[in-house]
């Protein structure tokens, strides 16, 4: 990556997760690293995921974001 | 893997051939079972040439013990490959029917495709299977999965030279993921291959090959169709992308339904993976992926369309082909080819 882009970036997928991409850390409220075992990641930003930080569709059944 | 058995005339001289070192074959008998069969028959569901379709392709992937791999290229055997294909994606083609305007930015094409993926119907062999299931019919469907879960996202890797820019990073990202990350042992189809073992079963490629219907080595087929074939290259994106979209939510059912039947994280790993992954897969396939590559060439669209239509209609069929046997208290493999 060059110096003038950043490290990491987010997509703010409508109606699902956010994508990020790049170098980061994910810690949780502790300080402590979340397990995490690929690069590229999808935060959940519906609350109703079930692995939470993470995605895991659940936002396809609950019709987030449906009416925006 | 070994030759499968076959399952008619064109199997049954196909296999003949590919048994000899003989490389300037007498492959009339071959054309005419084919001119034969293919007038009146629905070639999704024909054992015969499904068969044959899976072992032509199969030269370019694994082949065959103690077959030649010179056969790969060989042009007779291309040239009658060439001839099932044409009649397979006309049926395919005709029952996507006529693609409506794409459209044209990565977002609103992102969108039509989970309404798309969400728009799917038949019956739910992930709610059966999470619910439902007895550890027998887990076998069959592990059985009939394995046919591709063992070469997990091998057809869609083909398409990488064949693409540029944005929908090729998108397109390396996601496989590197089906690959384990670099993470040996980790690869999708070696999850899968734990999974099986977990149940008891074998877990060498192929292994199951006379259980598997032609309806199931359609839909693996057909990725291979699309896969290897450069004026395809839309299709097998628009085909990842539905398959993306359709795994995470049945992964977890698929899980709970492991799990219900006393299986362990050893087991469960495969689909508690795609649970994950197949989230961030999906944003990709649809939004930079199939997005970027339509984005970037516009005509690429009804490809990217009919590839995710195809798959839909695909899904649909072999949902109902394995609810239908289990609805009839039969097996979904093929008849007599239960054990082994
Ligand atoms: S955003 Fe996908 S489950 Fe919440
Ligand atoms: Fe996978
Ligand atoms: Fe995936």
């Amino acid at each position: 990556m060059s110096a003038s882009e950043p490290e990491a970036s987010i997509v703010v997928c409508p109606r699902g997760p956010l994508l990020v991409r790049g170098d980061f850390e994910i810690l949780d409220a502790a300080g402590q690293p979340v397990p995490r075992t690929r690069g590229t990641v999808a935060l959940c930003r519906c609350g109703a995921s079930a692995i939470k930080p993470y995605c895991d569709g659940s936002h396809k059944l609950n019709g987030f974001e449906k009416n925006s | 893997m070994k030759l499968p058995a076959h399952r008619g005339p064109a199997s049954a001289l196909l296999f003949e051939i590919l048994g000899q070192d003989d490389l300037s074959p007498d492959l009339q008998g071959l054309n005419e079972a084919a001119t034969l069969a293919l007038p009146d028959t629905d070639i999704l569901y024909d054992e015969d040439l499904q068969l044959c379709l899976f072992a032509l392709y199969e030269l370019h992937y694994a082949g065959f013990d103690e077959v030649s791999d010179r056969w790969e290229w060989h042009p007779g055997l291309l040239a009658f490959r060439a001839r099932l294909e044409a009649a397979f994606e006309s049926r395919l083609r005709e029952a996507v029917g006529s693609i409506p305007k794409v459209p044209g930015t990565a977002e609103e094409i992102a969108m039509e495709l989970f309404e798309l993926a969400n728009s799917s119907e038949g019956p739910s062999v992930a709610d059966f299977v999470s619910r439902h299931a007895s550890i027998e019919q887990v076998q069959q469907f592990l059985i009939q999965k394995s046919i591709y879960q063992l070469k997990e996202a091998d057809p869609h890797t083909w398409a990488i030279p064949r693409l540029t820019g944005r929908g090729k990073s998108a397109l390396v990202e996601i496989q590197f993921d089906e690959y384990g990350s670099g993470r040996p042992g980790k690869m999708h189809s070696e999850l899968f291959a734990q999974t099986m073992a977990g149940l008891g079963l074998d877990t060498g490629f192929g292994a199951y090959i006379n259980a598997i219907p032609a309806i199931t080595l359609a839909s693996v087929n057909m990725m291979s169709l699309f896969g290897l074939h450069r004026r395809l290259r839309g299709a097998i994106a628009g085909h990842l992308a539905i398959y993306e979209m359709t795994s995470s939510i049945p992964s977890s059912r698929y899980a709970r339904g492991l799990r219900r039947l006393g299986f362990g994280t050893e087991v469960t790993e495969y689909f508690d993976e795609h649970v994950e992954a197949d989230a961030v897969h999906e944003q990709i396939a649809g939004r930079d992926l199939a997005g970027g590559l339509i984005e970037a060439d516009p005509q690429l669209g009804p490809a990217v369309f009919f590839g995710a239509r195809a798959v839909c209609f695909m899904d649909e069929l072999l949902g109902r082909w394995q609810m239908d046997a289990w609805d009839q208290g039969r097996s979904s493999l093929r008849a007599g080819e239960l054990s082994r």
